[in-house]
This record gives structure tokens, sequence and C-alpha cells, in this order.
């Protein structure tokens, strides 16, 4: 079995996981990783995704998160999610309403950088969806 | 003197106000430990925040690419002066002590021949400083609708004053708000937030601060969207630590005010009562002396 490393999953409203866990996956800004433990210092800011958490007795458990930061050390990894929420308590409406919320937005944006960024993270909402959808 | 039953009829008045305000206390009670634990769920996200941003701040080193909402427009004319208060009123001296400081710096700004803009978060606020500095007064936010404070919130009013600050609308941004030490007690606090005070660098030096990082994307670009965030975050502390407070200070007002209540029944009854026995006596005197005249 591998090696636990403390995991946190923090919300501004509230601390969701606090344990260890043998691996994590997070969906940075640059591409999904996995997390395990001894993993070198890295900070990255993520994306809309999943976050999966594979806890030390190799229960496997799964959060949509809307954004945020990690903070990863080699004893252990914080993630400060801006939103995040347990992948069997996802709002359907809530995150349609996000979507809608991120296509005005790009509509809306004034110049072309501010464009292409609304644009950037409607896809990556859109592509939560749809990982979402058959779950 | 009033008669027996003008008496009667404060008495009962006075009973439903008690009954009112021994309610009103209860709700503030049980809201207050919500509030409470609302607040208490917060802080690991802002101190974990807090920890992140000194890390990120120490690898940059205030170098040129740090964002201009971390050093300031490096003016400091136009102040904007964020002041939360509660929704609603019947809580002591709660919202006229935010105001009193919020009032204060004002007056001291304008001597000093600064330029101030208000943003007012809650109608109490509002309505005390609408009195002096209407004109100053840009916006006023209502939560009033809001059942409970969630991150959105505080991320709205955040996105405004950064927008707001991107336009060139203002130098620097102080925040007020009372902070929540117990039940009894809420300080009221100014609490400076644009340009991001320094101090939290002080407290990198703990755990993580020797470990290199690395970054990705590159720190600056992590650092414009954390700061952002982190006024967010601030914001956020800041309502709920009001909204605890407003609770707990509701709630000493209304156990106060029910308690002046009880002593307030106490006093009319006993009036009551001797007024009453009074005219018995002077019944019974016109009943004897009558028999006596036969």
């Amino acid at each position: 079995m591998a090696e636990a490393f403390k995991f946190e999953l923090v919300s501004p409203e509230r601390l969701l996981v606090s344990e260890q866990v043998e691996s994590v996956v997070i969906p940075g800004a640059e591409g999904e990783m996995t997390m395990m433990a001894q993993h070198a210092p890295v900070m990255t800011t993520i994306k809309p995704g999943v976050v999966t958490v594979k806890a030390a007795g190799g229960k496997e458990d799964r959060y949509v998160v809307f954004g945020g930061f990690a903070d990863i050390l080699p004893s252990g990894c914080t993630l400060l999610a801006e939103s995040a929420v347990h992948v069997n308590d996802i709002d359907r409406a809530d995150l349609a309403r996000r979507i809608q919320d991120a296509r005005e937005d790009a509509a809306d944006a004034k110049d072309d950088v501010a464009r292409s960024r609304a644009e950037q993270f409607l896809s990556q909402l859109t592509t939560l969806e749809g990982a979402l959808l058959p779950a | 003197m009033a008669s027996l039953k003008d008496l009667r009829n404060r008495i009962a008045s006075v009973k439903a106000t008690q009954k009112i305000t021994k309610a009103m206390q209860m709700v503030a009670a049980a809201k207050l430990r919500r509030a409470q634990e609302a607040a208490e769920a917060a802080r690991p996200y802002s101190e974990r925040m807090g920890a992140v941003l000194a890390n990120i701040t120490q690898a940059i080193g205030g170098g040129g690419d740090a964002p201009a909402l971390m050093t300031g427009t490096g003016r400091d004319d136009v102040h904007l002066l964020i002041v939360c208060t509660a929704e609603r009123g019947l809580c002591g001296g709660f919202n006229s002590q935010i105001a009193r400081l919020a009032r204060d710096h004002i007056r001291r700004l304008l001597a000093d021949g600064k330029q101030v803009k208000i943003i007012c978060v809650g109608k109490k606020g509002f309505d005390i400083l609408r009195r002096d500095y209407a004109s100053l007064i840009l916006e006023r936010i209502d939560l009033r609708e809001v059942k409970t404070l969630g991150f959105v919130n505080a991320d709205a009013i955040a996105r405004k004053v950064i927008h707001l600050f991107n336009e060139g609308g203002f130098d620097i941004c102080t925040l007020f708000y009372s902070q929540f030490k117990s039940v009894i007690s809420q300080i009221p606090t100014a609490q400076q937030i644009i340009p991001a005070a320094q101090a939290s660098t002080a407290a990198a030096t703990g755990n993580g601060a020797t470990a290199v990082y690395e970054y990705e994307p590159e720190p600056g670009e992590i650092l414009s969207d954390l700061i952002p965030r982190n006024i967010a975050v601030q914001i956020f502390r800041a309502l709920l630590e009001n909204a605890a407070g407003e609770m707990g200070a509701k709630m000493s007002a209304m156990d106060n005010a029910t308690r002046n209540a009880g002593d307030m029944i106490n006093r009319l009854s006993i009036t009551y009562n001797r007024q009453r026995q009074a005219q018995i006596t002077k019944e019974l005197i016109e009943i004897i002396s009558g028999a006596e005249a036969l």
C-alpha cells in the first residue's frame, strides 16, 4: 500500500475533507495531476473539475470544485476551492446556472482578453457538465 | 393618578412586550449559534489563504510583477470605505458603534483633504451615514433577502470593489466591520484590504516558507488570481463576524429589555395592588361611617 499523506479540502464556507489519503487527482490549470506522498512542493491554480480522493483505507470519493488553488508540500496538500461539493450532492440546476452566467459573461466581454478568458471558463464548465452527466 | 383599569391595561401591554423581547432573545440565541458555527467553519480557509499568500509574496519578493491590488497605486488621495453593518436594528449599540468608527475615520480623511467614497453593506449603517455623508455614498448593498450568508455574496461585493479599483476609482480601501470577541463584546474594526497589508509576510516564516515551490502557472499569474480572491475572503470573513456579532448584540439587548419589562411589571403590580387596597379601605370606611351615623 502506498504511503499516506494529509489532504485537506477547504471551501470558504467550511472544511470539507481533512484526512490521510493515498492519492489525490486534482484538475490543475495546466492539466490534471495525481498527487501522492512526497510530492515536490508545487503551487497551482485549479480549474473547474472533479477532484478524486483515494483515502488511506482505499475508499474513493469525488468532489466537484469550481476553481481555486492547490498548495502542495511533501508532507501534505491543501486545496483551497472557491466552491466545492461532494459529487453526490451536486445540484444540476446550480451548475446550469453557472454555465448560463459564464455564457453571459462571454457575451458581455469588452475586450479580447476578457472574452477568451470567459470562453475558456465556459468550456471548462461544459466539459465538467459532460463529465458529470452519466454519473 | 391612573385608574385601576388603566393600570391593568398597562400591565397587560408590558407583559406582551416582554413576551416579544423574550422570543426575540431566544431567536437571536439560536441564530447566534449558527452564525458562530459558520464563522468558525470559514476560519480554516482564510488561515490557509493567508499562509499561501505569504509564501507566494515571498517568492515574488515584492518584484515588479506584483499586481497593483497588492502594491497599491502609490497614492492615497481617494479612499473607499466599505461599511458593513446589520440589516436590522434592535441590537443595542452594534450598528452605531461601527458607524461611529467609520464617521470618525471619514472626518479625519476629509480634514486631511482626501476624497472619500463609501459603500454601505447593510441598511442600518446606510441610514446612519446618510445623514451626514449622503453625497459620498456610492452604493448600498442589500443583503436582507439573503437567508444564509454565502461566499457568493462576498464575492459579488469584492468584484464590484475590484472593478472600481481597476477603473482608478480609489487608491486605498478600508473595510469596517465588527469583530466578534464574545456574545457581550464586539469590537468595531477598520481593516485595510487594498493595497493588501504586508503584515501577512511575517506569518509565512513558520512552516512552508523554507520549501522551494514550483509554480504552475507563473507566480505572478497565480498572485493576480489569488489577490482578488483574498479580498473576497476578507469581506466574507467580515460579513460572518458581523452576523455573529449582530446576533450576540441582539441577544444581550433583548435580554436587557426582557429584564426591564419584568422590573416594570413588578412596579406596576405594586402600584395596582396598593391602589386596589386603598379603594377597598375607602369603601369600608364609607360603609362603617354610614352605619355609625344611624
